[in-house]
């Protein structure tokens, strides 16, 4: 993801989207199979399941020019690791906490449930993050 | 055949990496016999002005402490890798910023408000004078270095060809990387590759630390002044912040057998872009809650995370430095 010179006029926000495979990424897929209307500006990583997602992804996601990052995992009790998305809602717990000391609004780090037959939640929810990103403007970070 | 040079520097930096050099002892003479020393301002009068006329590549070896912080510190290190055959990051403010960019978490504005007017040991008549990088006197103009708004790593601003890293490294490891330099020379054996970390390890601190380790399951966090803790067990596994397993082996586990946490000052492991993400990653697996409530009270019984998690590698973080108030 190239890094542009952004502007507030005529903004549109970089959402990465890490998605685990057996849920979210399947609730993406049907959302598009379904025609539901879903922000454009997802671009969606796949990973195996959201416990994958290092914090450091996070980071680098920010740093190279997303103004949104979304983790999408099974529901609690789902996993198809048994317990991965439980280590995922502690990072993002954590990392909320870290990117507020950064000065980042957390607002930008999202954590959904997401199940493979929630095709409409999946659409929701990113239309949703869409117009937050919106409202809280461009995110331009300082060397 | 003259001797080869050696150069030793230090940029924003406390001097403990000096120190680590001089408690070479007897060792310090087999370096002064085989190098030409050319540059140590902490130790000896050399000038400036003298390596500015050294041709480039003249000088074989030199050692670089210190992170970047001020116009000064750049010049030098743009001049000295110039001049340099092999520049080696010496000690953890070069090679990841250390305890001098958590100057990064304020900017140049707040840093002089601060130590210029509201510093409550501040004489009364110098309060609120600020320092002016340039200044006319009788004797014409002088100057001083300015002072940048975000400290940066060595490798920010130059090509550095070696790490030795370490608050200060050990001088075990100095000592080896130097009898490993010296061998090189002599022998006319290859270099190592380019960015290569000399005298540390590639595991982490834990894979060094004796103590028992088991299945972790973390509560509450303490600062070490509120527990009294078992010498044998993990003190991760006692709740206390330990950087352990986010920071490079090398030091042979120094701080925990004397019962206190890593403070991480070997910085980031191999293959690791950011030791606080690290970190995050892995109190994250051994926090004991289930849901983000439970999460977040324990996660708040650490006091300052990114101040603890970064303290030794701000400026060679992913993000390098907090954003200022107006940014969001």
């Amino acid at each position: 993801m190239e890094t542009q010179i952004k502007s507030k006029e005529n903004f549109n926000p970089r959402i990465v989207a890490f998605l685990c495979n057996w849920c979210t990424y399947t609730g993406a897929d049907l959302a598009g199979v379904a025609r539901m209307k879903s922000s454009p500006s997802v671009r969606v990583i796949r990973t195996m399941c959201s416990g994958r997602v290092d914090p450091t992804f996070v980071l680098k996601a920010f740093k190279m020019g997303a103004d949104g990052v979304m983790i999408g995992g099974c529901h609690i009790g789902d996993c198809h690791y048994s317990e991965g998305n439980f280590k995922t809602l502690r990072r993002v717990e954590f990392l909320k906490i870290m990117l507020k000391d950064f000065g980042i609004d957390p607002k930008r780090l999202r954590l959904e449930w997401i199940s493979a037959s929630e095709g409409d939640k999946y659409a929701h929810v990113t239309n949703e993050f869409e117009k937050e990103l919106r409202e809280l403007g461009p995110l331009v970070l300082q060397e | 055949m003259s001797k080869p040079k050696l150069a030793l520097y230090w940029a924003s930096s406390c001097g403990g990496c000096e120190i680590a050099v001089v408690d070479l002892e007897a060792k310090i003479l087999d370096v002064a016999g085989f190098f030409e020393i050319v540059l140590w301002p902490c130790v000896m009068d050399f000038k400036y002005k003298d390596i500015e006329a050294l041709p480039d590549g003249d000088i074989t070896l030199c050692l670089f402490n210190g992170a970047i912080r001020t116009s000064e510190n750049e010049h030098l290190a743009k001049m000295l890798r110039a001049k340099s055959k092999v520049m080696v990051a010496f000690g953890s403010c070069a090679g990841d910023g250390a305890i001098p960019s958590l100057a990064n978490f304020y900017d140049k504005d707040s840093i002089y408000e601060y130590v210029f007017k509201t510093c409550p040991s501040l004489e009364e008549s110098s309060r609120g004078v600020y320092p002016e990088t340039k200044t006319t006197m009788p004797e014409g103009e002088i100057e001083i270095p300015v002072f940048w708004e975000t400290v940066k790593t060595l490798d920010q601003v130059i090509d550095v060809d070696y790490y030795i890293p370490g608050c200060p490294p050990q001088t075990f490891q100095i000592a080896a990387a130097v009898e490993a330099v010296i061998d090189i020379l002599q022998n006319g054996k290859p270099l190592p590759p380019k960015g290569t970390v000399l005298g540390a390890g590639d595991k982490t601190c834990c894979d060094d630390c004796t103590r028992v380790k088991s299945e972790k399951k973390i509560k509450k966090f303490y600062r070490p002044q509120d527990i009294i803790t078992d010498p044998e067990q993990c003190l991760l596994e006692q709740g206390i912040v330990c950087m352990g397993p986010a920071t490079r082996n090398g030091c042979e586990a120094l701080c925990m057998k004397a019962n206190m946490g890593c403070r991480g000052c070997y910085g980031p492991p191999e293959g690791v872009l950011d030791q606080g993400a690290k970190m995050v990653s892995a109190l994250s697996s051994v926090i004991d809650a289930q849901n983000p409530e439970d999460a977040k009270k324990i996660i708040d019984t650490i006091a300052d995370p990114l101040g603890t998690f970064y303290r030794f590698s701000m400026a060679s973080s992913i993000l390098r430095r907090v954003q200022k108030k107006n940014n969001k």
